[in-house]
């Protein structure tokens, strides 16, 4: 029974996240400026890292946790380094 | 097939369901609304979304999960959750600040509603006008 | 002391970041001691201004009415973005508020809060006048954002900080 039950909000949880992956890779081809490209690939991760906590609990593999850390932290640095980049046209003043 | 999912009890199965179904529910709502939403400060407020409640909801199952399969607490899902709500603010506000900066450069008028305390005459002089522009 | 330990909650809370990544031992605590002062060590170099938290009582108020208020403003803006769907008219648009706090590190804290909050995004503060440039998502006439912000948060954050 409780196999049944995880299973559905296993699958339903990764239809959601990837349909949502579509969402935001259209968001960030789309445009229609630049900002806007951005926060969609700041997006993308944010999914990323949760499709991948959500295959670790499909999984039982505790490493899909690290695959997920080290998402966040490639997101972060990415996003802000392009977010200063729009602002001033440097990344490092 | 997968035998920690089947070892679950019923309790933690339906918890754990249920928490899953929150968080990529709202994480998907919030990629609708960056798809959907008309101007970039609209799209802005949609990530958040899947940032508090969808990573949070997501976090606690797979904690649950691999506590009860493991047998020990696993708290170190909670290191992804601190970093991700001390991170996310820092993009988004740097990512409106560039889109200001960019707006202001363009000359767009952005309408701003000025909403003033009732003591602010006594921090400093400047009347709230009607039609306020930010600098 | 001082020395060794220029900031004693940044070491603890990189003490037990290393402690809930690895498994509970003692040569991980010792590690995670080693490794914890070296960066805490580091961060003094930078010179950033000492946290120090006066109140705790105001410090746990904060934590519940932020958890509350972010699960609230999920909801909301879950619906908001439904109705979206359903073709409803929204009014989204700038605000511009005025603060009273100044230190830096209760600025950090209300900017998360802001940030983190669906429906209300933090986009210019002004360090001089205290002015604040948010947008909300669904700018309604009831809603007095001044006693949210204001009120809320900017006096907990106070007595925390200041």
């Amino acid at each position: 029974m409780s196999a049944i039950i995880m299973n559905i909000a296993l699958t339903y949880a990764q239809i959601c996240l990837i349909v949502a992956f579509g969402f935001a890779t259209a968001r960030m081809l789309k445009g229609p400026r630049a900002q806007d490209r951005v926060l969609g690939l700041d997006t993308l991760y944010i999914n990323a890292m949760l499709l991948f906590l959500v295959i670790g609990v499909d999984n039982g593999n505790v490493f899909f946790f690290e695959a997920a850390i080290v998402i966040a932290i490639v997101g972060f640095v990415a996003t802000v380094s392009l977010a200063k980049f729009l602002m001033r046209g440097e990344v490092i003043e | 097939m997968n035998s920690h999912i089947e070892t679950l009890p019923l309790w933690a199965a339906i918890l754990i369901a249920v928490l899953l179904v929150i968080g990529s529910t709202l994480t998907l709502l919030g990629n609708i609304g960056l798809l959907r939403f008309r101007t970039f400060y609209e799209r802005l407020h949609a990530p958040t979304l899947g940032v508090s409640w969808g990573t949070a909801a997501i976090i606690l199952a797979s904690m649950l999960m691999f506590s009860l399969h493991l047998g020990r607490p696993v708290i170190h899902e909670l290191i992804v959750g601190v970093f991700v709500m001390i991170t996310a603010p820092v993009t988004l506000m740097l990512l409106g600040r560039a889109a200001l900066r960019r707006d202001r450069a363009r000359g767009l008028d952005l309408n701003v509603r000025r909403i003033t305390p009732p003591d602010s005459k006594a921090v400093d002089g400047d009347e709230p006008g009607p039609t306020d522009e930010i600098r | 002391m001082s020395r060794y330990f220029p900031h004693p909650l940044m070491f603890v809370a990189l003490l037990l970041m290393w402690l809930a990544l690895t498994r509970f031992s003692l040569g991980h605590l010792v590690l995670g001691s080693a490794i914890a002062m070296g960066a805490s060590w580091v961060v003094g170099l930078l010179r950033p201004k000492r946290v120090r938290i006066r109140s705790w009582r105001a410090l746990i108020v904060l934590f519940f009415t932020v958890g509350y208020d972010i699960i609230r403003s999920n909801i909301q803006v879950a619906v908001i973005i439904v109705r979206d769907l359903l073709g409803h008219k929204r009014s989204p648009g700038f605000i511009l508020l005025k603060l009273r706090l100044r230190d830096r590190n209760a600025l950090a804290t209300l900017a998360m809060i802001i940030t983190a909050t669906p429906g209300t995004a933090w986009i210019e503060h002004d360090p001089e006048d205290g002015r604040l440039l948010l947008h909300i998502l669904d700018l309604r006439e009831e809603q007095d954002w001044q006693v949210l912000i204001g009120d809320r948060y900017e006096l907990l954050l106070m007595e925390i900080f200041e």
